[in-house]
């Protein structure tokens, strides 16, 4: 029995909004019908230590944790974590690296995250619906930006 | 909806009616209260420490209404007191203790098993796997306590509490409360009473272990293999990933032991595995029963368990060990912290410290706590360590929170023996660490209502402490000053440095100017630990004006003047 299943590592440092960017998807992933299981750990999030969230979904999905090696994409916030954890990407698995520098230069560094969950939604089968609704039920700020920002890692992703 | 186990453990403690729900704030547990104080039917509140949560909300279930303590491991460990004697006494309505550990040490002074505390206590203990089991488990605890006549521990650990998925959610029931009777033989416990209340637990351990081998809570899933696992908590996903087809026994209720349950599944499986994280609490029952079984290498006793180990711990290998390569956590950017601690070092203290965000405050370079146990102990530790060093520089540091929650009894004991020293209270407002909670001293309770405020200095005096001083935080002049002369005064002396967190206060000043021409590289400015501040070549330094906040530590620790002071054109 294979698990068919999608898995994401986010990874970022302290205040950068991994935790939220993982919940996005989190909740966007749960509305198109797939079953998901995300793992956190909260404490040191707003103290610039290093912050993971593991995020799985599919038909059925066992562990809340990805195995190395097992991840599909990894999406980091910061370079230096994001080689880090580069070991839990699949061979045939897509780093997010590449466009994080895009996001970083974007004029805000608070729209990292949502900069690169727009790259993220041109890569998975997940409604845009579904991600506008998650989008506003866990950001619940400057939704319009988001929106905007979103639509642009989105156009980027599939360039 | 996608909830947490904490989320989701509220959520089925609030269908199932519970009343009154106490706490203490502790991660990986906080978030249980948190969710419970968004309903009004629910009388929440954080509690001045776990002694007096357990307390009042057990009195509550002796009262007849259904209540719910919760708290992390070590929290659990300052209700033991009222937690042993509440297994003789029994409930009325429905008592649920929830418990947080945390394997793998994520935020938390030690990693201690608290399936312990159940056999210790004589207690029954169910063990959620994830956040729906946590939703389903309490309702099924709440029962079994009314049932039993006894607190019902839950246990979950980290990779549980806040792990999320989607969990499908009913509607309260309301739980008719049971009627108060007096009944002095069941809730006094003086020696007679106490004797045949531990005769009536004794039995109720044969009963609860009957209940073991019936209830659905153990649950045999058939499979095929060679190799059968008994297990619990999270460690069931771990193996259903990576051994999809193996038979498996899963413990819910996971104490006292099923051991038919048990007996059967060996007889059944060819050979069978232990797997469970920490201690090895089944194993040792398992052997205890003669039941030939394998378990996992000693040394993975140490840290949490995660999928990629189960192939190599049912191969028998040995924990190989992996240095972290995770970024340290340090104080926040501006946090008023930092300036007590930098003043604390210049004056050589061996300091006592606490348990908070100030924590932090112990790795290089700042290193300027010296030891931390647990809540409470900085006081008394500073009071031992100068019994210990007479004539020694000794400082206790201590946050307001944890100052309400054990440091008053301390502070009683020092000026009662005549301790003299150094406590500095880092009054910041609020409960930081685990993410800004009320507390006695900042006059507001749990949903943000406005209460009587404690005046911590008021309680220092009353304690009976003659030199008391309250100073801005962010007054390194005076802080230094005040350090330097108490530390060298020959009575007790408490010290408040008072500034709000910087999570709740984010009003940010200009970054200093920095002129390189006159910095001399001595990198005094970069040993105040400042996330805003990075060595560049050359030993100079870089100011991240975005992360800065203008709190100018680095501007007053600065020899050469390099660093100035840019004032806010706004002000």
């Amino acid at each position: 029995m294979k698990q068919t299943t999608t898995s994401v590592l986010f990874c970022g440092t302290g205040g950068q909004g991994v935790l939220k960017a993982s919940e996005v998807l989190g909740v966007a992933a749960m509305l198109s019908g797939n079953r998901v299981k995300k793992s956190e750990v909260h404490g040191m999030a707003q103290r610039g230590g290093s912050v993971e969230s593991h995020l799985i979904f599919g038909d059925t999905v066992y562990s809340p944790l990805i195995v190395p090696g097992e991840a599909d994409f990894l999406v980091c916030f910061e370079a230096n974590e994001g080689k880090r954890l580069a070991h839990f990407l699949k061979s045939d698995g897509v780093n997010l690296l590449p466009w994080l520098e895009e996001a970083e230069n974007l004029p805000d560094s608070r729209f990292i995250n949502t900069y690169l969950l727009g790259v993220l939604s041109s890569m998975l089968a997940i409604g845009q619906e579904h991600w506008m609704t998650a989008i506003e039920t866990v950001v619940a700020k400057k939704i319009e930006e988001n929106r905007r920002i979103f639509a642009l890692g989105a156009s980027r992703g599939k360039g | 909806m996608l909830l947490s186990g904490d989320e989701a453990l509220a959520r089925g403690a609030y269908e199932a009616g519970v009343k009154v729900a106490c706490a203490y704030p502790g991660t990986p547990s906080t978030e249980i209260l948190e969710t419970l104080s968004g309903y009004p039917e629910v009388d929440t509140q954080w509690s001045v420490n776990e002694k007096v949560a357990f307390e009042v909300a057990y009195a509550a279930s002796i009262g007849g209404v259904r209540s719910l303590y919760a708290s992390k491991h070590v929290g659990l460990n300052v209700a033991m007191d009222p937690l042993m004697t509440s297994s003789y006494a029994g409930v009325r309505a429905g008592f649920v203790v929830v418990v947080c550990d945390d394997p793998g040490l994520h935020s938390s002074q030690n990693e201690q098993d608290s399936r312990w505390v159940s056999m210790f206590g004589k207690l029954p203990l169910l063990e959620p796997a994830n956040p729906s089991e946590a939703y389903e488990f309490v309702r099924e605890a709440f029962s079994i306590s009314e049932k039993f006549d006894t607190p019902v521990l839950l246990r979950m650990t980290t990779r549980v509490a806040h792990s999320k998925e989607d969990v499908a959610i009913g509607r309260r029931v309301e739980h008719q409360p049971f009627e108060f009777k007096i009944d002095a033989a069941k809730y006094v416990m003086v020696p007679k009473n106490a004797y045949r209340a531990h005769a009536k637990v004794e039995a109720r351990q044969a009963d609860l272990a009957k209940f073991a081998d019936t209830t659905p809570l153990n649950h045999l899933e058939p499979g095929t293999g060679p190799v059968g696992f008994i297990t619990t908590g999270v460690s069931y996903y771990y193996l259903k990933q990576q051994f999809p087809e193996a038979p498996i026994l899963k413990l819910g209720f996971s104490y006292p032991f099923c051991d038919e349950k048990i007996a059967a599944f060996a007889k059944s499986a060819g050979e069978v595995f232990v797997m469970e994280e920490l201690d090895p609490v089944i194993e040792e029952h398992c052997r205890m029963l003669g039941i030939a079984i394998r378990a996992k290498h000693p040394s993975f006793r140490v840290g949490e368990l995660r999928p990629e180990l189960m192939r190599p711990i049912v191969a028998g290998e040995a924990k190989v060990e992996q240095p972290s390569t995770a970024r340290r956590p340090v104080l926040c950017r501006g946090c008023p912290h930092r300036f007590v601690f930098t003043m604390l070092r210049k004056s050589k203290a061996i300091v006592a410290g606490d348990i908070g965000c100030y924590t932090l405050g112990s790795a290089p370079p700042l290193s300027a706590l010296h030891t931390c146990i647990c809540m409470g102990a900085s006081i008394t530790f500073q009071e031992g360590l100068r019994r210990a060093l007479p004539g020694r520089k000794i400082a206790g540091v201590i946050g307001d929170s944890t100052f309400v929650h054990s440091g008053i009894t301390g502070l009683i004991n020092a000026v009662y023996n005549k301790a003299k020293g150094l406590i500095v209270i880092l009054d910041n407002s609020t409960t930081a660490m685990t993410g800004g909670q009320n507390h006695p001293a900042t006059g507001a309770t749990i949903t943000g209502k406005p209460t009587k405020k404690l005046i911590i200095e008021d309680v220092v005096r009353a304690c009976g402490v003659d030199n008391v001083d309250v100073v801005s935080a962010y007054d390194l002049k005076a802080l230094g000053t005040l350090i330097t002369d108490r530390l060298a005064g020959d009575a007790l002396s408490v010290i408040i440095a008072r500034a709000p967190c910087r999570l709740i206060d984010r009003d940010s000043r200009p970054a200093p100017a920095y002129d390189k021409d006159k910095c001399k590289t001595c990198g005094i400015c970069l040993s105040v630990d400042c996330p805003a501040l990075t060595e560049s070549p050359g030993g100079y330094v870089a100011i991240d004006r975005e992360t800065c906040m203008g709190c100018n530590l680095c501007v007053a620790v600065c020899p050469p003047g390099a660093l100035t002071r840019v004032e806010d054109i706004a002000s």
